[in-house]
């Protein structure tokens, strides 16, 4: 079963191109239809369970599936097992970047490429201010308050990342529970 | 050195939810702004080359960061920083998901963590794209426009939109080069 799981999850690290979302198809097809670890409506529970906890969505699945095939160790390896092929390859491009990226060339070619780079981190964080702010496809009033203060939060007075999620997880708790 | 790369992805994986393109600009955050251990341009770089690999996004981004700060050795341990939190917390709430799912006090702080990651998201995006302009990175700021044409009316892949960004990039820095020789 490890060794199984090893294999699969190889494939899944190497082949899931665009990260997120974009590798979801394979992912999910590998898991609920070529192996059958689990069904289409566990599958959409580990895609809920990916937004409620911190982690990219490939990585809480091969945990999530790892676990129920073969207990802590299975996690370990399917997850492990997930992230080797990036591991690799990137230590690999880390090697030809560090030793190219000062020729003008590559150099004019990488600083073409930061507009597209930008652009696509754009992209993403509009999904997610989409899916944080209209739930429902309208705008949500709290939400909103709560998005403007944190952004107030992180301009004027420069606190840190984890800080400003701490502050709007504690504020969500009272906007959202308690009021 | 370390011990602080392993400590800051930790922390970073432990409080990022949803995947890479929300842990990407943390990164960028900590390790350019706070830390300034790698500049703005690098940083991006290293966004464009995880971007187009295979694997998971934000592991890839922490495996370059790591190897630009500490090699081989750089790139393990700051991997090791960014899986293990959502190995941990995953492998616990595996095990007690039902009773999690619908706890109201749980949902809420939740939400309210995720509406405060995309505030976090937002400004830092804004940051990019003044530094674009700053830098009067003008072909960027075309291809900016032209990446999210791409996304939004051909809805291309991410992998194809980097490949093809790529390919008019080496065109653009080829004619720059050949001007400034001739």
């Amino acid at each position: 079963m490890l060794g199984k799981l090893f294999i699969v999850f190889i494939q899944v690290g190497l082949f899931s191109f665009g990260g997120g979302y974009a590798a979801l198809p394979i992912i999910q097809n590998q898991l609920t239809n070529v192996h059958r670890w689990m069904t289409t409506l566990e599958f959409s529970d580990v895609v809920t369970l990916s937004q409620m906890t911190p982690g990219p969505l490939s990585i809480n699945a091969a945990t999530f599936v790892g676990m129920k095939q073969a207990g802590l160790l299975g996690a370990i390896v399917a997850t492990y097992a997930l992230v080797i092929p990036s591991m690799i390859l990137c230590g690999i491009m880390s090697y030809f970047y560090y030793k190219y990226r000062d020729l003008t060339l590559v150099k004019k070619v990488l600083r073409v490429l930061r507009g597209s780079v930008v652009a696509l981190i754009l992209m993403g964080g509009l999904q997610l201010v989409q899916s944080a702010l209209f739930p429902n496809m309208s705008l949500e009033l709290k939400e909103s308050i709560l998005f403007v203060g944190i952004v107030f939060l992180l301009v004027k007075f420069k606190v840190d990342s984890i800080l400003a999620i701490s502050i709007a997880g504690v504020l969500g708790y009272i906007l959202f529970y308690l009021i | 050195m370390y011990f602080k790369l392993f400590i800051t992805m930790f922390n970073l994986s432990a409080f990022t939810f949803g995947g890479g393109y929300v842990i990407v600009p943390m990164m960028r955050k900590k390790f350019v702004e706070q830390l300034k251990w790698i500049d703005e341009d690098e940083m991006l770089d290293l966004v464009a080359i995880s971007q187009s690999l295979p694997g998971v996004l934000a592991v890839n981004a922490s495996v370059l960061v790591g190897y630009r700060l500490k090699k081989m050795k750089g790139a393990i341990v700051s991997s090791l920083g960014t899986v293990l939190p959502p190995l941990i917390i995953l492998a616990i709430v595996t095990v007690m998901y039902e009773n999690i799912k619908n706890n109201a006090v749980v949902i809420a702080i939740l939400k309210g963590m995720q509406v405060g990651v995309s505030a976090l998201i937002f400004t830092v995006v804004v940051q990019m794209i003044l530094q674009l302009i700053k830098d009067k990175n003008y072909y960027g700021i075309l291809m900016f426009f032209m990446a999210i044409s791409l996304a939004v009316f051909l809805k291309l892949n991410t992998v194809i939109i980097i490949a093809l960004s790529i390919i008019i990039g080496t065109i653009i820095a080829l004619y720059e080069v050949k001007n400034n020789v001739g």
